[in-house]
């Protein structure tokens, strides 16, 4: 009896041995698989060649709220990248989304998410985020702040067409643009500059909300 | 017992041989030094040990990564990746015709392809401090930057068209055994989108002064910076879905 036990035990332990050898090959596949993973299918129609919505990155929001670009589909967004600690050019770009923001009537407003993206996710966490959506009254449903990777950040940059450099370790030097996105995810937009008029990119904002309506 | 460990070392051994991606890879010790852009007060940058493919990518290798990814082949390639010149030399979908040499670098790329074919090698795309770093090695020397006749060969490279279709590992062996930084195509990095250029159209960007230092006259310092100017500006002029004909990639880990 107690042999038959004894070698039942030596078979458990032979087969665990085995599992630890097999065990990396599996975690390395399921690693590989990953990159293969296919787009989960939208409910309505297709997301377009174009569309932010093919970005399978992962974003954290100023209310620690983990979301995909894609759950924004059905808004225009007015999106901009910025990061909180910046002393500069940032505090007139966020002036720049201010004075967007309440020139647009409310029924257009409902239509629109005012997306502020993080360039530093070190230094941003989602509670420097609200306090800073806060001190700057950025504070209804309409504002979204982003962070996300580093790796994710920069591949979203690149999709905006800005470019940013960290240059020490409190600041980055950035393209100043705005852009604009359908409800599609379409980039129709972009506003560049600091303190530029806003005039057309109000009207893009407006006339792709009334398309919503 | 034994031999069932054997046994289980040999087929580990035989995955691993059949997955290493870092058999074509060269180890780079990292250093310090300073890039003709991005120091800030010409400060050395500092560069940590990481290894880098010993060649670019081929069209043998992409053509595999297409066949496995189709979602990233000429057809179906999105929009938002990747402009309309993707892949443009290729016959079909999954056929780059006769016409393009199965050991020659893959190019018309973008930047989104580029990074997507490195993570599924489990790798990445270099940085430019990595990529540059790598750059200034000749044959024998870590930085031959200030050698006349290392920068003549770049720039003469510069000059010579369609250096593209040529096959991988044909230029010189580098310090680190890496081939083709130089020679053959230009290569996309993972930061890339790092460059601001004063005097291009976007109006807001900081300028760099180091940019604009010593193209007029023609001693070794200027020529290598020259050559230098000329990879960044390339870099700064490029957007992430764009692709051309004289521009491929490698891919780095750490």
């Amino acid at each position: 009896m107690k042999g038959i036990l004894d070698q039942n035990r030596k078979g458990i332990f032979k087969t665990a041995w085995y599992f630890l050898l097999v065990l990396p090959i599996f975690a390395f596949f399921l690693v590989i698989q990953s990159c293969n993973k296919k787009e989960s299918t939208a409910k309505e129609k297709p997301i377009s060649d174009l569309s932010i919505y093919n970005l399978p990155s992962k974003w954290t929001t100023q209310n620690g709220q983990n979301i995909e670009m894609k759950d924004l589909r059905g808004k225009v967004l007015v999106m901009v990248m910025i990061y909180t600690s910046c002393k500069s050019a940032c505090p007139r770009l966020v002036a720049d989304m201010r004075n967007i923001e309440s020139r647009l009537p409310s029924d257009v407003k409902e239509n629109v998410k005012l997306v502020l993206v993080s360039i530093d996710p070190e230094v941003d966490t989602p509670k420097r985020l609200k306090d800073f959506s806060i001190e700057n009254k950025m504070e209804g449903d309409q504002w979204l702040f982003l962070r996300s990777t580093e790796e994710n950040t920069r591949e979203f940059a690149a999709v905006l067409a800005v470019n940013y450099k960290k240059i020490s370790p409190m600041d980055f030097s950035h393209s100043n643009i705005i852009s604009v996105f359908n409800a599609e995810g379409e980039l129709v937009y972009q506003q560049e500059g600091l303190g530029v008029n806003s005039d057309a990119t109000i009207n893009k904002i407006t006339e792709e909300s009334t398309k919503l309506n | 017992m034994i031999s069932r460990i054997k046994t289980a070392i040999f087929f580990l051994l035989f995955i691993s041989s059949l997955c290493a991606q870092d058999v074509n890879m060269a180890a780079i010790d990292g250093g310090t030094f300073v890039p003709l852009y991005g120091a800030t007060n010409k400060k050395p940058v500092k560069v940590a040990p990481f290894k880098l493919d010993v060649y670019p990518v081929t069209y043998e290798q992409y053509l595999a990564f297409v066949k496995k990814y189709p979602e990233y082949s000429r057809s179906k390639m999105k929009g938002l990746f990747a402009d309309k010149s993707y892949l443009s030399q290729w016959k079909s979908d999954f056929d780059f015709g006769k016409n393009n040499l199965s050991n020659a670098p893959i190019t018309n790329v973008s930047w989104f392809a580029a990074k997507k074919y490195c993570e599924c090698q489990g790798k990445r795309l270099p940085t430019m401090d990595e990529w540059e770093f790598v750059a200034m090695a000749d044959e024998k020397r870590v930085d031959a930057r200030t050698k006349e006749e290392f920068n003549k060969y770049i720039m003469s490279w510069y000059e010579k068209p369609n250096a593209y279709a040529n096959p991988i590992g044909k230029t010189f062996k580098n310090y680190w055994g890496v081939y083709d930084m130089h020679g053959l195509v230009w290569e996309w990095t993972a930061d890339f989108n790092s460059i601001f250029l004063s005097g291009e159209s976007r109006k807001d960007k900081a300028t760099d002064k180091n940019l604009f230092c010593g193209s007029g006259s023609v001693n070794a310092t200027d020529l290598m910076n020259y050559a230098a100017f000329m990879r960044y500006a390339f870099r700064g002029s490029l957007k992430a879905n764009y692709t051309t004909r004289n521009l491929g990639f490698r891919c780095a880990k750490d």
